[in-house]
């Protein structure tokens, strides 16, 4: 089956990043295809490479992106949310890239399931 | 914009998305930002039930004016979904079919009407709501 | 069409309102802070145990270690998955409708 993801939240201050990126990972574990995630509101914030959780703590932002280098997941940062917070080509982290709203639209149509996460 | 655009074969594709608006305007921003993603969906030519529920109804009050929190006054925007609407309606070459709805026991717990709202909006009572929802294929929640 | 839930029905609405927009016989299951929801005890226990026979209702295991709710505080009739769980009950019961 083929999943698209929407985060809403950033890392680390609501659970929904940890509970997408934990999804993403089961479904690939079962063989799905998880065909972009799209990042929107405070969840462009997954894509600061600027940022510097403690070391003994996961890292989302660097979690993320391995998705997209070894699972070839798309992950999109919505550029009108991303303005807003100040998420730009030059502090995106590897394996985002920033888009338009119409991606979400895209994947809502393209894939089997749409899964929301956030607060 | 960044490297390579990845896109999807979505030719022909008609799918019935629903956007589910359960928060007040101006304490989050929630409500502003699932406007933007409704707007967009316009060019896709998608079905789309714009639902308000909970706090989420507030989003349409008449009235509102921002000018003393500094803070954009969005809820003139929600006309042109009303207008993409109509086109909607009216063109018979288009099959997209738009709902602007509000759920009964959210403004009566509020203590609003119709009326009190900036477009025209189905009033519609949860348990035939419970039924639409049950129907749509993608739900994005804000 | 299945229903999530991830807010603490003593913080927000949200469980109250899934439960009252959501078709019986439609599956809802509890993630993040909503798996305070199925924990019996509470003043909400009753109600959600009668939601329960409404609904197929499905509560993360993961989400409930980390709580430190043990499973014998679950709700009789609660089935507790782990995320693997999760992407099957999307697999099976088609769109998600995220109650935030």
């Amino acid at each position: 089956m083929k999943f698209g993801i929407q985060v809403n939240e950033g890392p680390f201050t609501h659970q929904a990043s940890d509970s997408a990126y934990l999804f993403v990972k089961a479904a690939i574990e079962k063989g799905h295809q998880v065909m972009r995630v799209f990042f929107y509101y405070d969840g462009v914030n997954n894509a600061n490479k600027l940022s510097a959780p403690q070391s003994d703590d996961r890292n989302l932002v660097k979690l993320w992106g391995a998705l997209a280098t070894e699972h070839n997941v798309d992950l999109v940062v919505c550029v009108a949310a991303a303005l807003r917070r100040g998420i730009v080509e030059e502090n995106l982290a590897e394996g985002f890239r920033i888009s338009g709203l119409g991606q979400l639209t895209e994947v809502g149509m393209a894939a089997d399931r749409l899964v929301v996460f956030g607060d | 914009m960044s490297d390579t655009e990845i896109e999807y074969d979505t030719e022909g594709v008609v799918k019935k998305f629903m956007y589910v608006n359960r928060k007040a305007p101006y304490g989050t921003i929630y409500a502003l930002e699932v406007l933007e993603a409704v707007l967009i969906s316009a060019a896709f030519e998608q079905h789309a039930c714009i639902v308000f529920i909970d706090d989420g109804v507030y989003q349409i009050r008449k009235g509102q004016d921002t000018a003393a929190i500094n803070m954009k006054n969005f809820s003139k925007t929600y006309g042109i979904i009303a207008m993409e609407k109509e086109d909607a309606d009216e063109d018979e070459d288009m099959d997209m079919v738009w709902r602007i709805i509000v759920e009964k026991e959210s403004i009566e717990a509020r203590g609003l009407s119709a009326d009190d709202f900036i477009v025209e909006v189905e009033v519609i009572a949860s348990a035939d709501l419970a039924e639409i929802m049950a129907e749509q294929e993608v739900v994005i929640s804000g | 069409m299945i229903h999530t839930v991830n807010k603490s029905p003593f913080e927000r609405n949200s469980l109250d309102s899934c439960l009252r927009l959501s078709l019986k016989g439609s599956p809802i299951l509890l993630l993040e802070d909503g798996v305070y929801a199925a924990t019996s005890g509470t003043s909400v226990s009753d109600k959600i145990a009668g939601a329960a026979k409404d609904h197929p209702m499905y509560v993360m295991g993961p989400d409930l270690q980390a709580r430190g709710i043990t499973e014998d505080e679950v709700i009789d009739g609660i089935t507790v998955v782990d995320y693997g769980g999760f992407v099957d009950l999307v697999v099976e019961h088609g769109t998600v409708q995220s109650w935030l």
